[in-house]
């Protein structure tokens, strides 16, 4: 019996968290847009701005929903190699393209 | 024959085949799109000096996309609960509700796919460039029927935020065509890679709508013999869809915001 | 590390369900599920595919000797086959261009990577760790169908006009998009089939791995093998997407038209080409190699493991330094990642990012060589048995050792200036994966035959197979480092007959008459090298029921778990799940009754 009101505790707790989850995603994301059109003096800070927002509803997504945050050691250590190589691809290449000497 | 630990967790490691296998499948799936994100990157900073475009997607649509896609994502994680919490019918209302904002998705880009395909820039054999999109009923052999605007610069092209509004009917006789080239692929660097991350990522909403499909119909038959093994599927499923939520996050600023 | 204790764990009960026959034909043999018979089709496709990569090569090296004359034999049926690029049995430069294209793709990518990682990783790994399947049998098997297929679509772009990719196994862009034939096409969507194919297959490797070990397993007593197929199998996991993507684009830009990799104002035929442009050659080539760098070790790491079993296997005495070497397959194995630009030196690249570059790939040599004095370590001192896999196995140190050590000058800026895209490199990657990974896999085919049949393959055959191969390897590929530092390019038709002496006498620096006398030489080795094969050929066929039946389940006295079940093993593997209790290489044990302790056998107390 324990087990069942436990249960139905947890999904209604689910429900919450899923319903917060979303707010927060849907103000992030206006935010994101508002900051995308704002007359801000710099592009470069802009999409900045954009990028740090696109990051906390990533971040919501992953650590909340796909619940990485109570994840295994196992799935850490390989999400950690995955960034780790995808940062060294993006990174290396364009740090070559950087320093190409142009004609 | 049973293989272990397809159900139930292995206990030194904490996780049962099927999670480990996806997030394994998730990881080459970031290397993926990490080599696509990657290619625009390196394209849109090497593109040559007014080249790239600016504003030329729809923000209010991918706004409502991203929203969709986000509202979906709780859906499934809800389902996910549901089959926990061994609720069946919660679980058909969610992975329902997750369906039809997949589809709504999927019909939204189909839609700005097609006000892209019918986009046109015209140029002309005196120099003069127009762009807007056809019309197609009114275009004849003779001439061509644009709703849209001159331009002098096919500079001015490159930012599509100011040119909404000034749109008017334009009627051009074929014989005075050079080029005429619709807004596809291979129109510019930044559509060709607008359409190929964008159709990566629809090809992969369209492979989670169609697992979700498969659960929530036949595959649901499982629920009735192991539930514990439906609610794994459906946690793996979730996993999935997430990821092409997660990529979409991304998709959507460096896209249409920048 | 996950720390696995053998108290914790509890098995679910698995009975042996008897033997297969209770299914078809059509599931047993080719829809099977089991991971053992996915593992001999992915062995026997593969070797076809080796012999096939082989031929084309043949064919190219006569042209090389023999520029513009027709090819023995064969001649009359590549035109019957290919028609006009096969004219009169000439192999003109276009078909030189698609063979050689072909050789590479089909020998990297259909042959060695299937046989290494797709037929020795899904036979043995389950065995290795105790465990009845893989861990997805139905995705195994789509793997192995996806392979096929790839293999198909590649094959497939031969009978079409215009024919098969002409632009290398690397396809570089622009030249790669703009040869005007569907070629190409066909080489990008077998590419995708094939990636798939190896993503599902790394999956699967590595989730069995980590989940369905022993009881009493632990990471630490993994054979060596095991953790070479990990290691492989990350890499092909995380690298391959990356050139997925690659190759999505270079379809886009062959297909829809658009300008990825094709820059602006890329004239093509003297005119300008009708494109966008805006798009980075150089794009493609940082893409391709960050797959086809983690390739290379896809290619040694499992060849490796191979070798260290047979090694310890014949050594009678444990390996030397096993913790070094798995540490130094995980560090080789992340550092190849970020490797990857020491093949493009010449494009242009600046000397910082270069430098870079230099440093990581000067650092990654030291966990190959930390791997490669493990294995010569172990030698000291052993009771060495000398038979067929023994051979392969020994003959792999020092070949091993010439493909390492000739990578040195290539890993350098400023030496790679005089070598890159000379018969240096040709010579040097060879020696990495003719004698090097094939010899492994010849030594692995031989080792662990009495396991898959019952029988043994013949041992006069095997010597002689392995020493007419170990001679002509060597024949073949010992004079191309001279041709290379003579200055001679690969990938030239007429086997750099433009520019030697013999066409312009006099101007310093083409290539001498001993140089292009080699071409001939080598064509000579190669045709020695395949009649080398057929020992090996007819052997394995006629073993398979005529060889001498080995006595018990266990002929070599082998410690690992593949050793402890029944010969062949059954559907299911095991009779009764295994407890591991020690290591995997327990020999030279002198308080036992043998020499050996299996894996899986009680520690018995002692009464002495």
């Amino acid at each position: 019996m324990n087990d069942t009101s436990s249960s139905v505790n947890s999904y209604r707790a689910a429900v919450c968290q899923g319903r917060s989850v979303l707010l927060i995603i849907a103000a992030v994301t206006l935010c994101m847009v508002g900051v995308a059109h704002a007359p801000l003096p710099d592009a470069g800070l802009r999409t900045a701005l954009v990028l740090v927002a696109a990051g906390v509803n990533a971040i919501l997504v992953a650590g909340r929903l796909m619940h990485v945050l109570q994840e295994r050691h196992v799935i850490f250590v390989l999400l950690a190699f995955t960034v780790l190589f995808f940062v060294a691809l993006m990174g290396l290449c364009l740090w070559a393209h950087g320093d190409t000497p142009k004609p | 024959m049973e293989i272990a630990y397809t159900v139930h967790a292995r206990p030194d490691t904490g996780v049962y085949n099927a999670k480990l296998g996806m997030w394994l499948f998730l990881a080459s799936e970031v290397m993926l799109f990490g080599g696509l994100f990657s290619a625009y990157v390196f394209l849109r900073v090497g593109a040559p000096p007014d080249t790239w475009p600016q504003g030329w997607l729809n923000v209010p649509l991918g706004t409502l996309n991203t929203l969709l896609l986000a509202a979906s994502a709780v859906t499934t994680f809800l389902a996910w609960a549901a089959c926990k919490a061994r609720r069946l019918d919660q679980f058909k209302l969610h992975t329902g509700l997750t369906l039809l904002l997949g589809c709504i998705f999927l019909g939204i880009k189909g839609y700005e796919y097609h006000d892209k395909w019918t986009h046109y820039e015209l140029r002309l054999k005196d120099g003069r460039i127009a762009e807007g999109h056809l019309v197609g009923p009114k275009s004849t052999a003779e001439a061509v029927v644009l709703k849209g605007r001159w331009v002098e610069d096919r500079r001015q092209l490159l930012d599509g935020r100011r040119s909404r509004g000034t749109w008017q009917e334009l009627t051009i006789p074929r014989a005075d065509i050079d080029r005429m080239q619709n807004y596809a692929p291979r129109h510019n660097t930044f559509l060709a890679i607008y359409y190929t991350m964008t159709g990566l990522h629809g090809l992969h909403v369209l492979g989670g709508v169609v697992v979700f499909a498969y659960l929530w119909g036949p595959g649901s038959r499982l629920w009735h013999v192991d539930p514990e093994h439906f609610t794994n599927r459906v946690e793996v499923a979730g996993l999935f869809w997430h990821f092409v939520d997660l990529v979409w996050i991304f998709l959507f600023p460096v896209l249409y915001l920048s | 590390m996950v720390q696995a204790t053998t108290r914790s764990i509890e098995f679910p009960a698995r009975e042996f369900h008897g033997p297969a026959h209770a299914t078809g034909f059509w599931r047993t043999y080719v829809f099977s599920t089991d991971h053992k018979v996915i593992g001999i089709q992915y062995g026997l496709t593969a070797l076809c595919f080796l012999l096939l990569g082989f031929f084309l090569i043949l064919a190219m090296r006569w042209q090389i000797a023999h520029p513009g004359e027709p090819i023995p034999l064969v001649g009359w049926f590549l035109e019957k086959v290919l028609g006009s690029p096969a004219s009169r049995g000439i192999m003109s430069p276009d078909l030189y261009n698609m063979f050689g294209a072909m050789h590479g793709t089909i020998m990297v990518f259909l042959a060695i990577v299937p046989l290494a990682v797709g037929a020795f990783g899904n036979y043995l790994v389950p065995l290795m760790i105790g465990a009845n399947d893989m861990a997805f049998p139905r995705l195994n098997m789509i793997s192995y169908q996806l392979y096929f297929l790839g293999g198909v679509v590649m094959l497939a772009s031969f009978l079409i006009p215009g024919g098969a990719a002409q632009a290398g196994w690397t396809s570089y862009s622009p030249l790669a998009t703009v040869i005007p034939t569907d070629g190409q096409t066909f080489w990008l969507i077998g590419m995708v089939l094939l990636i798939t194919s190896s993503l599902l297959g790394s999956i699967n490797i590595i989730t069995t791995i980590v989940q369905l070990r022993a009881p009493g397993l632990t990471w630490m007593r993994l054979p060596f093998f095991v953790w070479a197929q990990l290691a492989a199998s990350f890499l092909l996991l995380l690298a391959f997407p990356p050139l997925e993507a690659a190759g999505i684009m270079q379809l886009m830009d062959k297909v829809a038209g658009t300008s990825f990799f094709l820059p602006t104002g890329l004239a093509v035929g003297g005119a300008t080409a009708q494109i966008s442009g805006g798009g980075s050659p150089l794009l493609w080539q940082h893409l391709f190699w960050f797959l086809a760098h983690p390739e290379v070790y896809v290619l040694i790491l499992p060849a490796m493991g191979i070798v260290a079993e047979v090694l310890a296997n014949n050594i009678r005495k444990p390996l030397w330094g096993y913790r070094t070497m798995v540490y130094a397959v995980l560090t080789l194995s992340f550092l190849s990642f970020i490797v990857w630009a020491h093949h493009m030196y010449l494009t242009g690249m600046g000397t910082r990012i270069s430098t870079f570059f230099q440093t990581t790939t000067i650092i990654i040599s030291i966990p190959s060589v930390i791997l490669l004095t493990c294995l010569l370590m172990s030698l000291w001192g052993g009771s060495i048995r000398i038979h067929t896999p023994m051979l392969f196995a020994l003959a792999f140190l020092p070949m091993f050792g010439i493909g390492g050590l000739t990578g040195l000058p290539l890993g350098f800026a400023a030496s790679d200036i005089q070598l890159h895209d000379t018969y240096y490199v040709i010579g040097h990657f060879h020696y990495v994966v003719a004698p090097g990974t094939i010899f492994a896999l010849f030594a692995g085919i031989y080792h662990w035959f009495p396991k898959l049949t019952g029988r043994r393959m013949n041992e006069f055959w095997g010597r002689v197979h392995f020493w007419c191969s170990f001679l002509f390897m060597n024949a073949v590929f010992l004079p191309m480092f001279a041709q290379g530092f003579a200055g001679m390019l690969r990938r030239m038709a007429d086997g750099g007959l433009s520019y030697s002496a013999r066409i312009s006498p006099g101007v310093e620096g083409t290539l001498s008459d001993f140089i292009l006398g080699l071409n001939n030489y080598i064509l000579w080795a190669a045709v020695g090298l395949g009649l080398a094969q057929l020992p090996f050929i007819i052997n394995l066929f006629w073993s398979i029921w005529r060889g001498e039946r080995v006595q018990g389940d266990n002929p070599w006295q082998a410690t690992t778990l593949e050793w402890q079940t029944p010969t062949p093993p059954p559907h299911g593997n095991f009779l009764r799940l295994p407890q591991v209790y020690r290591g995997p290489y327990e020999y030279g044990r002198l308080d036992e009754d043998g020499d050996y302790l299996p894996q899986d056998r009680p520690p018995v107390a002692h009464t002495r």
